[in-house]
């Protein structure tokens, strides 16, 4: 088993297994934030469950946390030694010839988003972290009694460039699913059957999640 | 057709290599790429000049020898076929094309056009056979039954002819069509199952030692195969190490 994760193939897998996990979590991640769209109060109800479970909190976040490391780290590490392989390059290549422009800038999509998980990060987790564990307030109320969550979302998509910026990072995801679901299977070794009829749902997948994504994000701009 | 050549010259694989260009008239369309090749180096002989060293051999897309980089794709902007079969129809009078050869780190240029391929033998020796014992007891290979579909398949790996054009197509120069083919040929038959871990291991792990890059299912690979072979090969080849392995 240890033998896998030195080769090529292992790290492969091990990089298609983080995108699962990723791809699954982001599925989840769709499911609440799409709840804000209509109901503030189931919204606020599930954000206050997620906020505060214990599992939610010290299990599955520092599972996630390392589920997304684990992936970009390991996509810098699969880049740098596949830009090593070739060390002159062509002096006139033609890659739209033969593949497509998202399978072959998956660093750059990549990147886009990393940029984003650090804005995201600044701008809903870490006000979290201060607000419950170093403020220690877990009620998740403001001060009038309602609950904080809906209120702090709404106040966030405010911010137009904020906005913008959220709209390109979906953009680049949907790049990057566009390659990345169906590569992920073509790692995993499924057979072409079965990869022929997840390419045509992962298309699906890596448009209709980011658009729900953007979909949110600008209800919230144009309904605050 | 009147052509402008820019080709990469390279004395020897120490020496730094540039592109150069060259004109060459009178071509007809009819040629092969190679034959066009050949005028431009009897030019050149004429001339006085060194000519451009490029492998060949059968010149009838069996060999896998010819190796060239034409205008940013593998063997040219064909599918389905190697240099040799590349005919100068596929070109306008007048147009400038780009020959370089084969780059990856696995594959270092030998002279001009020339590189080193025997990174993909070393593969072959690790694990690419099966080992029959040929005391006098054995086993007549017709007399295995095989299934059509299982037949058809293992012809259709076994059609690689170790080219190359995987590697440098693939922006990462990753070897793995190439080894999915082989691995695939005896993975899909009776006969390849006895040593079938440790050829998917060794391989892989003769693959990696090599320098060749990691697959990111760009496809390029297949669309550039001379001969075809398709990713079902590089994803059975992914089955049979997590098999091997589990
Ligand atoms: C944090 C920033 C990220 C970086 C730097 C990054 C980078 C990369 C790189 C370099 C690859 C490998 C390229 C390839 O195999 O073609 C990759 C693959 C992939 N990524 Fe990301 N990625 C990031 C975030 C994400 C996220 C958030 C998701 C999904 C929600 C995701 C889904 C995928 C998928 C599905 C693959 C294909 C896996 C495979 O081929 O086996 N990535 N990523
Ligand atoms: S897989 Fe195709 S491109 Fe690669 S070496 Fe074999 S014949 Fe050539
Ligand atoms: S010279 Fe043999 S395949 Fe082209």
């Amino acid at each position: 088993m240890s033998g896998l994760f030195k080769s090529s193939i292992g790290r492969k897998v091990a990089m298609a297994l983080s995108a699962i996990f990723l791809m699954i979590f982001l599925l989840q991640h769709f499911a609440i934030n799409i709840l804000s769209v209509f109901s503030a109060d189931r919204f606020n109800d599930v954000s206050h469950f997620m906020g505060t479970n214990f599992f939610v909190q010290f299990l599955l976040q520092p599972v996630l946390i390392f589920g997304v490391v684990f992936h970009f780290v390991m996509g810098f590490m699969l880049e740098i030694r596949n830009r090593n392989a070739r060390t002159i390059s062509y002096a006139k290549n033609n890659g739209s010839a033969n593949t497509t422009w998202m399978s072959r800038n998956m660093i750059w999509s990549g990147l886009a988003i990393l940029a984003f998980i650090v804005l995201h990060f600044i701008d809903f987790w870490i006000p979290e972290i201060n607000t419950k564990y170093i403020q220690g307030d877990v009620s998740g109320l403001l001060p009038d009694g309602n609950f904080r969550y809906f209120e702090e979302l709404q106040h966030k998509f405010e911010n137009p460039i904020r906005v913008g910026a959220y709209v390109v990072a979906f953009v680049f995801l949907a790049l990057h699913l566009l390659h990345g679901f169906a590569s992920t299977f073509q790692s995993m070794g499924a057979g072409s059957m079965r990869r022929a009829k997840l390419q045509a749902f992962g298309k699906a997948y890596a448009i209709i999640i980011p658009l729900g994504f953007i979909f949110i994000a600008l209800f919230h701009y144009f309904n605050h | 057709m009147n052509l402008t050549l820019k080709i990469w010259r390279q004395k020897d694989a120490k020496s730094k290599g540039k592109m150069v260009s060259y004109q060459v008239n009178d071509i007809s369309e009819h040629m092969s790429f190679l034959e066009m090749m050949d005028v431009l180096n009897e030019q050149l002989i004429n001339e006085g000049q060194e000519p451009i060293a490029f492998d060949h051999d059968c010149r009838e897309g069996i060999c896998g020898m010819c190796s060239m980089y034409i205008n940013g794709e593998a063997h040219g902007p064909d599918r389905g076929v190697t240099t040799c079969q590349l005919h100068m129809r596929s070109f306008k009078d007048g147009d400038t094309i780009t020959i370089e050869p084969f780059r990856a780190k696995a594959f270092p240029v030998i002279k001009d056009l020339v590189v080193d391929r025997s990174a993909f033998e070393r593969i072959q020796q690790a694990g690419g056979f099966i080992s029959v014992n040929t005391s006098g007891n054995t086993q007549d290979a017709n007399a295995i039954p095989i299934s059509k579909h299982a037949a058809d398949e293992a012809m259709d790996s076994a059609t690689c002819i170790g080219c190359g054009a995987c590697v440098a197509s693939c922006k990462n120069a990753s070897a793995m069509l190439f080894v999915g083919a082989k691995v695939s040929q005896y993975a899909l038959l009776p006969q390849g199952q006895i040593e079938a871990t440790d050829r998917v291991k060794n391989m892989v792990a003769q693959m990696d030692l090599e320098g060749f890059g990691n697959c990111t299912n760009t496809g390029a690979c297949e669309v550039e195969c001379p001969k075809g072979i398709s990713l079902e090969n590089i994803a059975r080849m992914n089955r049979e190490l997590m098999k091997a392995n589990l």
